[in-house]
C-alpha cells in the first residue's frame, strides 16, 4: 500500500471507528443506534431546508478548520479559535449596526472588521511567544475566557444591560434571497462563497508567496529558518495574526449571515475547537479542510433532529466528534495496523 | 469595610477557590513531571465533577454525611480509568499529546453531558443535598487575626489539598518512585539504560494525574456549584494547567500558584462588594483571572522550561 493510500485511509478510518464507537454508546445507553443514525441523516439530508441549513453550519467550521490549519502548518497550535471567532463576531455586528453606509462599503468593511478583531485577538499570544517564549496553546486558552467575558460585558454596556445586541443594518447583512428560497427558506446565506474564497486564499499564502514558503519553514524547523536568515519573531506573530483574521471572519459570519446580532453567551460556541477536528482530519490543507468542515458541519447540524426523531440527546455526536480526534490523534497505530495488513497481503 | 474585613472576606473565598486547582495542578505535575504533556486536565476534572455529583445524590441515602467524601473517591477513581486513554493514545500509540488532550477534554464533557440528559433529561443535575461541609478549626480559629483568616469556615478539602501538596513533594523529590519519574521525564533514554520501565512509570503518572483532577473537579461541584451542568467546570482545568507552568512543575509552587490564581477568582466573584473594585463592572471582573493568568505567566515568571522529555513519546532505540 502507497504512503499516500494510508495518508487518506488513516481520517476515514478514524471516522469509521468514532462513528462504531458512537453507536455502541448509544447501545449500551439503551438506545437504537441505527434509529439514531437514520435520525443524524434525515437531519442532514432530509429536505432541502435541512440541505441549506447544513450549509449555513459548514461556513465557519471551514474557517474555524482554516484558522487552526494555518496555524498548525507553521507550528503553532491556535487553540484561541475559540475566544478570536467570538470578538470577530461582536466587531462585525458593531460595524454592522453602527454605521450607515452604501452597501458596496459597508459589507466589506464590517466582514473585515471581524477579520480585524480576531488578529487582533491572535496577535498578543504571538507577540508572547516569539517575544518571551511563552506557549501559545496556554495564551490563547486564557484569550478564550477573557473574549467570552469582555465580549458579555460589552454586550451589557452597549445595550444599556440587556442581553443581545441592535440587529445589523440591511446593508451590512449577508442573508440572501436567492439562497434562502433556494432551500426553502433556510438561514442559508452568501458567507459559504467567502468560506471558499478563503480556502483557496490560504492555499494561495502558503504555496505561492514567499511569506508562506518562510511560515512553513520556521514551522518545519526553527533554527534551520533562523540560520537561512529568515526572523523566527515575526513569522511567528504573522501566522498567529492571518490564523486570527480566518477566526474572526468564522464570527462575522454568524454575525452578518446567520444571526445579524449577538447574544450574551454562558460558554463557548463549540466552533472554534470543532474546528481542531476539522483541521486534523483535513492534515492541514486548505482542500482536506473543506472535507473536514462538511463531515463535522453536517454532524453537528443533524444532530439537532436526533432528540425528536430518536429521542437520544444530541450530545451523543459530540462524543463522536471527539472519538473521531481521540482516534486521528492515535494515527499512528492505525498507520501500524495498515501497514502489517499490506505487508501480509505482499507476502501472498 | 476596613482593609482587614475585606482580608477576612477574601482570603476563605481564595482558598476554597484554590483547593480544586490544588488537586489539578499536582495532577499535572505527576504527569508532565513524568514526560506527558497533560493539557486533558480540563476533561479529567469534568468528569470528576460530574461523578462527584452523581455519586452525591444517588448514594446520599447510604452514606449520609460522608457522602461527599465517597464521592471524592468515586471521581477519583472513575477520572484515574478515564485518564488510561490519553495515556494509552500519548504513551503506546505516541499520539500528538496535546491533540490527545484536547480530544479527551471535548469527550470528558461530551460523555458527562450525554449521561446528565440521559439520566436527568435536562441540560444539568439537580442540586445535591449534601455538600461538602466547612467548620471552624478548635482553638487555631480564635487566634486573632490569623484565626479568622485562615481557620473559619475553611472547608475540609483544602486542608486535604495542602496535605497532598505537601505529600506529593515527599512523594516527587525523595522517594525511588519520585526520582524515576523525575529520570524518565527529564531523560528517559538514560533512565531505561538503568532498567527503568519509562512506559510503566509514566502510565503510573497519567493515571495518578486523572485521579488527582478527578478529586479537584470533585470538591469545584460539591463546594462551589453543587449541580453539574455544561458551565460548571468551565476552564478551571486549565487555570490548573497554568498554575501547574506558573508553579514551575514543582509541587509547592503549583499549590502556590493555585493559591494565587484562587485568589483572582475570588476577587471576581467577591469584588461587587469591596470598594474601589466593584467599580469595575461585573462582566470584566469576570475576565481578570485569566488576564492576571496571562499577566503573571508574561511577567513574573521568567522564563519557564518544564521536563526536558516533556511531550515527547519514547520511541526504543531512537536518539
Amino acid at each position: 500500500m502507497s504512503n499516500r493510500m494510508i495518508n487518506l485511509l488513516v481520517p476515514a478510518i478514524a471516522v469509521i471507528l468514532g462513528l462504531l464507537v458512537g453507536a455502541i454508546v448509544m447501545l449500551v445507553s439503551g438506545y437504537d443506534p441505527v434509529a439514531g443514525y437514520i435520525a443524524l441523516w434525515q437531519g442532514i439530508f432530509g429536505d432541502s431546508y435541512a440541505i441549506g441549513e447544513t450549509i449555513r453550519q459548514i461556513t465557519p467550521y471551514i474557517l474555524a478548520g482554516l484558522a487552526v490549519a494555518f496555524a498548525f502548518r507553521t507550528g503553532l497550535f491556535n487553540i484561541g479559535v475559540e475566544g478570536q471567532l467570538i470578538v470577530g463576531w461582536f466587531a462585525a455586528v458593531y460595524v454592522g449596526a453602527a454605521f450607515d453606509l452604501p452597501k458596496v462599503i459597508h459589507l466589506p468593511l464590517s466582514i473585515l472588521a471581524g477579520a480585524a478583531a480576531g488578529a487582533l485577538w491572535a496577535f498578543l499570544p504571538g507577540l508572547l511567544k516569539a517575544k518571551m517564549k511563552i506557549h501559545e496553546v496556554i495564551v490563547t486558552i486564557m484569550m478564550n475566557y477573557i473574549a467570552l467575558h469582555v465580549v458579555n460585558a460589552l454586550i451589557k454596556t452597549w445595550s444599556g444591560g440587556g442581553d443581545k445586541t441592535d440587529r445589523i443594518l440591511e446593508s451590512a447583512s449577508l442573508r440572501s434571497e436567492f439562497l434562502s428560497s433556494l432551500t426553502d427558506y433556510s438561514r442559508l446565506h452568501y458567507g459559504i462563497l467567502v468560506a471558499l474564497l478563503m480556502v483557496v486564499v490560504m492555499w494561495f499564502i502558503l504555496e505561492k508567496t514567499t511569506t508562506g514558503f518562510e511560515l512553513k519553514a520556521v514551522g518545519f524547523n526553527e533554527h534551520a529558518s533562523e540560520y537561512a536568515g529568515m526572523k523566527i519573531g515575526k513569522n511567528i506573530i504573522l501566522s498567529m495574526v492571518i490564523s486570527g483574521a480566518f477566526a474572526g471572519l468564522a464570527g462575522a459570519m454568524e454575525g452578518l449571515g446567520t444571526f445579524g446580532n449577538m447574544y450574551t453567551r454562558g460558554g463557548f460556541t463549540g466552533i472554534g475547537f470543532d474546528g481542531i477536528a476539522v483541521a486534523l482530519l483535513g492534515a492541514n490543507t486548505p482542500l482536506g479542510v473543506i472535507f473536514g468542515a462538511v463531515l463535522f458541519g453536517s454532524l453537528k447540524y443533524g444532530a439537532l433532529n436526533m432528540p425528536n426523531a430518536a429521542q437520544i440527546p444530541e450530545e451523543v455526536v459530540q462524543i463522536v466528534i471527539a472519538l473521531v480526534i481521540f482516534f486521528v490523534a492515535c494515527g499512528y497505530a492505525i498507520r501500524l495496523f495498515l501497514t502489517k495488513i499490506s505487508k501480509k497481503k505482499e507476502a501472498k | 469595610m476596613g482593609f482587614l474585613d475585606i482580608l477576612y472576606f477574601m482570603v476563605p473565598v481564595s482558598i476554597a477557590y484554590a483547593a480544586p486547582l490544588i488537586f489539578t495542578a499536582l495532577g499535572g505535575v505527576f504527569s508532565e513531571r513524568s514526560g506527558v504533556v497533560n493539557i486533558a486536565l480540563e476533561g479529567l476534572m469534568v468528569m470528576g465533577a460530574f461523578i462527584g455529583i452523581l455519586f452525591n445524590l444517588f448514594f446520599f441515602e447510604t452514606f449520609g454525611a460522608w457522602t461527599p467524601w465517597i464521592a471524592l473517591i468515586a471521581a477519583m477513581i472513575v477520572s484515574g480509568v478515564f485518564a488510561i486513554l490519553h495515556a494509552v493514545a500519548s504513551i503506546s500509540f505516541r499520539a500528538d499529546q496535546v491533540v490527545s488532550g484536547v480530544a479527551i477534554n471535548m469527550l470528558g464533557l461530551a460523555i458527562a453531558l450525554f449521561l446528565t440528559k440521559m439520566i436527568f433529561d435536562k441540560g444539568q443535575t439537580d442540586f445535591i443535598k449534601k455538600a461538602i461541609p466547612n467548620f471552624d478549626v478548635p482553638f487555631l480559629s480564635d487566634i486573632p487575626v490569623i484565626g479568622p483568616m485562615l481557620f473559619k469556615g475553611i472547608y475540609g478539602s483544602s486542608i486535604l489539598a495542602i496535605a497532598v501538596a505537601v505529600i506529593t513533594w515527599y512523594v516527587i523529590y525523595k522517594t525511588p518512585f519520585g526520582l524515576r519519574l523525575r529520570a524518565v521525564g527529564e531523560h528517559p533514554m538514560a533512565a531505561d539504560t538503568m532498567g527503568v520501565n519509562v512506559n510503566k512509570i509514566r502510565y503510573i503518572a497519567v493515571i495518578i494525574s486523572g485521579a488527582l483532577a478527578g478529586i479537584g473537579g470533585a470538591i469545584y461541584s460539591q463546594t462551589m456549584t453543587r449541580d453539574f451542568g455544561h458551565a460548571t467546570i468551565n476552564g478551571q482545568g486549565f487555570m490548573a494547567l497554568a498554575a501547574m507552568i506558573f508553579g514551575k512543575w514543582h509541587p509547592i509552587g503549583a499549590m502556590g500558584a493555585a493559591i494565587f490564581f484562587g485568589f483572582a477568582q475570588a476577587l471576581a466573584v467577591v469584588g461587587p462588594s469591596i470598594p474601589l473594585i466593584k467599580e469595575i463592572p461585573t462582566g470584566y471582573l469576570h475576565a481578570l483571572p485569566y488576564v492576571v493568568t496571562i499577566l503573571a505567566l508574561a511577567g513574573f515568571i521568567g522564563k519557564a522550561t518544564g521536563p526536558k522529555a516533556n511531550g515527547k513519546p519514547y520511541i526504543k532505540g531512537s536518539r
